[in-house]
């Protein structure tokens, strides 16, 4: 068949099969519009699924129970050395895991009857898309949805060609346990996969440009995961930069400030950018800037009325469940309800150990904007459940309106912090008050007293 | 705490009121049980107390809108308004003079930037009530926007009576009324219990059954039945048809009829009017242009005669036999069928002792009369044969109620009763 033979027409054409891409596809198969996703790998879950959230957590998970393992001395408990079999935890991390959820994605897609195109997708004008590659095709659509997200940069002045330079992709298939590793970049990327290899017996040097790890985040969150990391960790620089990156020998060379040393392996883990860029909008009147991030409204729609865009190609904060919200957004938007993406509290989460989770107004954000807040805290220290868990280094914090308690902001570092944020975001969206935490009645004893607590302290304070 | 008032269960299944008056203003102190708002149902006027001392910090309602049971009226100010309550009560008589048009919406909220809080299933509301939440302001804990406050500020952005200056002042607000939607049930197929026919409707058969379906299923229809003793009416129509004859007009009952009719609409305005479903409204015209009913081979025709009050009897009846005649041959104008406010149907050459007909929508009325027959009528302790003419009113009940049906058939009898006092109309 040659290119172009063929004209599908379709209600909505979706341009990336993630998170972002897949829910919006569902959701408007829902509301009765004949939907197609087109995806450079033929595949729901984009990076997130195969190369991203879902394989970190997985081998987070396992670094977590080595962790546990070697920690259960301190309670009488001893194991011996682990051995791990990489191929076997490859090949769990593959078909248990991976394989499993992207089969499941899979039988949504046909129960939902959106089909999935293999290929890569160019806009030639505001109505019709060309597949190139795997299954070449035209597709004339009503309305385009680009969910092509995000990709990571690369370290100026690394080899480009070497296998032992790594992106967090490369990284996560796990194709070996370096001796050395030299994660480039302290942010919750190279943190996770750091925490990861070094569970799994690399030593991690770990090298970030900012007089900080996770930049951005409030301090008294990140210190507990500092003191673990400085454990765990061969070596962390703060405030210091990689110079040229050099293969010789089987090893790869790095300057970090004055001092020259060798790895295995490095990971590069400055930063991710929108991949808005090469898909033909110049065609249509959708505008990406020079970042490669597509410009949209609070619906997502982009200038272009019939071309909506979610998820990381439209810029920070890259995160996968924000993309989920934006692609619900955008397919009730584009059917005609009354949808906008307003959400006030998008969680962050950083899965290392402990972890790290917020949401809504952080507290130095506050300060920054001026705005006068207040701020509660809550240290598990005093958490029943924390002790039973051997731990107490967790801290829940809330930001707070003065005047009304309302909750703005919400922190929290500790083992499980990931899960206790979801009622915290459910807080700060729905506006709730102190009052309205502190008396709803918390299981006891779960760490989830923590938020009832801050806020009890609060009410107290005031 | 603010706290706030919502139109409580009026009973007997009513589900709505409209505000008559406000009886309080913003920042007023009130007693408990103080007069807070009259309010009309379906049923009656009724005046709301306040449930609570206060200080009334908003009212969310004004005159002439319509309130469901559980929709904000007013909210109170916290405990430091209320404590007046007991001392220096007062409980104002006068109406509020200027109700606050879209206040709710106009008062921004003092927002120390941010967003506004809300929960998500309100922020959406909200869109779809084309509500700007940051013109909101929140009773809920923490000064939280509320569904409840996100309706009155809906509420408070309709229009209103005040910038509809055509409207009387403080009432009336126009809205749509529910639509009349009616699909009809498959038929059953008929030949299985004979042979049938089947014919092709002819355009005019299929415009009176679409116009008179439409009638019947929209409008509430209500006959009032008299009769008219027209024995003197008759003689003056005798008396004058040879002058008449003369001058090449044929009198008939029927154009006394139309003068008949006409003059009483004059009195009753309503009968002569139609309702804007879609604004709420009553559209009384102040042209009398009266339809007749003619029967032609092909159907149910109805051409119009213009101005009828303004013309003389001689004058209608030359008009409307040009014009019946016209529409039997089929030659009437577009004019001549349109742009009626009201029909008179005659049956009476066909006989029959009385007929109920379909308003000719969106008239508000049909007046029918049928066969005058002369008939023994006690008067004075002594039978006499009158001559009398059995009508019927059918009207909209929507706009008129059986009282005034009965008021405007009296009038209309005691008219053609009194043909000398018709004359001095004339």
């Amino acid at each position: 068949m040659v290119m172009g033979d063929l004209v599908r027409e379709v209600d909505v054409a979706v341009v990336g099969g993630g998170p972002g891409g897949y829910t919006a596809a569902f959701r408007c198969a829902e509301l009765g519009l004949e939907t197609i996703v087109v995806d450079e790998g033929k595949r729901l879950g984009g990076v997130c699924l195969h190369e991203g959230c879902i394989p970190s957590k997985a081998l987070l998970h396992v670094a977590g129970v080595l962790d546990e393992a070697e920690r259960a001395k301190e309670l009488g408990v001893e194991f011996g050395p682990p051995r791990v079999s990489l191929d076997s935890l490859r090949q769990w991390l593959r078909e248990r895991v991976v394989g499993k959820l992207a089969r499941g994605l899979g039988s949504v897609a046909r129960a939902k009857g959106v089909e999935v195109v293999g290929g890569r997708a160019v806009f030639e004008s505001a109505r019709e898309l060309r597949v190139e590659g795997e299954e070449p095709q035209k597709i004339r659509f009503a309305h385009a949805i680009v969910a092509t997200g995000s990709g990571s940069l690369p370290l100026p002045g690394a080899p480009a060609a070497s296998e032992r330079v790594m992106d967090s992709a490369a990284a996560l298939g796990l194709p070996e346990v370096p001796e050395r590793l030299l994660v480039i970049g302290g942010g919750y990327i190279g943190l996770e996969i750091g925490t990861v290899y070094a569970a799994l017996g690399s030593a991690v040097t770990l090298v970030e440009m900012a007089d900080g790890l996770l930049p951005g985040v409030d301090r008294d969150l990140v210190q507990p995961v500092a003191r673990r990391v400085a454990s765990r960790f061969a070596a962390v620089h703060l405030g210091a930069q990689v110079g040229e990156l050099v293969e010789r020998g089987g090893r790869i060379e790095a300057r970090i400030g004055a001092e020259a040393q060798a790895f295995d392996r490095v990971l590069v883990a400055v930063g991710r950018r929108a991949r808005g860029a090469g898909l033909g909008l110049e065609t249509t009147a959708a505008q990406v800037d020079e970042r490669g991030v597509i410009a949209v409204d609070d619906r997502c729609r982009t200038r272009d009325p019939r071309i909506y865009a979610v998820g990381d190609v439209t810029g920070e904060p890259m995160l996968a469940h924000r993309a989920m919200r934006q692609g619900i957004v955008a397919a009730e938007a584009m059917a005609g309800r009354p949808a906008a993406f307003d959400n006030v509290a998008v969680p962050a989460v950083v899965f290392t150990d402990p972890e790290i989770a917020w949401c809504g107004l952080g507290e130095r954000e506050a300060g920054s904007g001026g705005r006068p807040v207040q701020v509660a805290k809550f240290a598990w220290a005093a958490s029943g459940r924390a002790a039973t868990l051997g731990r107490a280094d967790g801290l829940t914090k809330l930001v707070l309106d003065p005047a009304s308690g309302r909750v703005l902001g919400v922190g929290i570092v500790g083992p499980g912090a990931g899960e206790l944020i979801a009622e915290a975001a459910l807080a700060v969206e729905a506006a709730l008050t102190a009052e309205d935490l502190a008396a709803t009645i918390h299981a006891h004893p779960t760490l989830s007293e923590t938020l009832m607590e801050a806020a009890a302290a609060f009410l107290r304070e005031r | 705490m603010a706290r706030v008032f919502a139109l409580p269960d009026l009973g007997e299944g009513l589900t709505e009121a409209e505000i008559v008056r406000v009886l309080v203003r913003e920042g007023d102190v009130i007693r408990e049980d103080a007069p807070l708002l009259e309010v009309e149902t379906d049923k009656a006027q009724v005046e709301i107390p306040s449930p609570v001392a206060g200080r009334v910090e908003k009212i969310h309602v004004e005159p002439g809108q319509t309130v469901k049971v559980g929709q904000v009226l007013v909210t109170f100010a916290d405990g430091d308004g209320a404590r007046a309550g007991s001392g220096e009560a007062r409980a104002p008589a006068r109406p509020a003079a200027g109700p606050p048009v879209g206040a709710v919406a106009q008062a921004p909220r003092a927002a120390a930037g941010g967003p506004v809080p809300a929960a998500p299933a309100t922020r959406r509301l909200a869109r779809e009530l084309g509500v700007d939440l940051r013109a909101v302001r929140g009773m809920g804990p923490g000064g939280r926007v509320t569904d409840a406050d996100v309706h009155a500020a809906a509420q408070a952005l309709r229009p209103t009576a005040e910038s509809r200056p055509e409207a009387p002042a403080g009432r009336a607000v126009s809205r749509p009324l529910a639509p009349v939607g009616l699909e009809p049930p498959a038929l059953p197929r008929f030949e299985q219990w004979g042979p049938i026919e089947r014919q092709p409707l002819s355009h005019l058969r299929r415009t009176i059954a679409e116009r008179m379906a439409l009638s019947a299923a929209l409008v509430p229809h209500v006959t009032h039945f008299d009769r008219a003793d027209i024995t003197e009416l008759d003689a003056v129509i005798r008396r004058n048809l040879e002058s008449a004859r003369v001058r090449g007009i044929t009198l008939t009952l029927t154009s006394f009829l139309l003068k008949a009719a006409a003059l009483v609409l004059r009195a009753h305005p309503q009968f002569n009017a139609s309702l804007d479903a879609g604004a709420g409204e009553l559209i009384v015209k102040r042209y009398y242009h009266l339809g007749i009913a003619v029967a032609t081979d092909r159907g149910l025709i109805v051409p119009v005669i213009r101005d009828v009050d303004r013309k003389p009897v001689l004058e209608l009846a030359g008009e409307l036999a040009a014009l019946a005649q016209r529409v039997r041959d089929g030659k009437a104008a577009l004019d001549d069928l349109r742009g009626g406010t009201f029909t008179v149907t005659n049956i009476g050459a066909l006989g029959g002792t009385g007929a109920i007909p379909i308003i000719n929508y969106p008239e508000v009325a049909i007046l029918g009369v049928a066969r005058a027959r002369e008939e023994p009528v006690v008067r004075d302790g002594q039978i006499v044969p009158r001559l009398l003419l059995p009508l019927s009113l059918t009207f909209d009940h929507r706009i008129a109620d059986g009282a005034d049906g009965a008021r405007f058939a009296a009038d209309f009898v005691h008219r053609l009763e009194h043909p000398d006092q018709l004359l001095l109309e004339l």
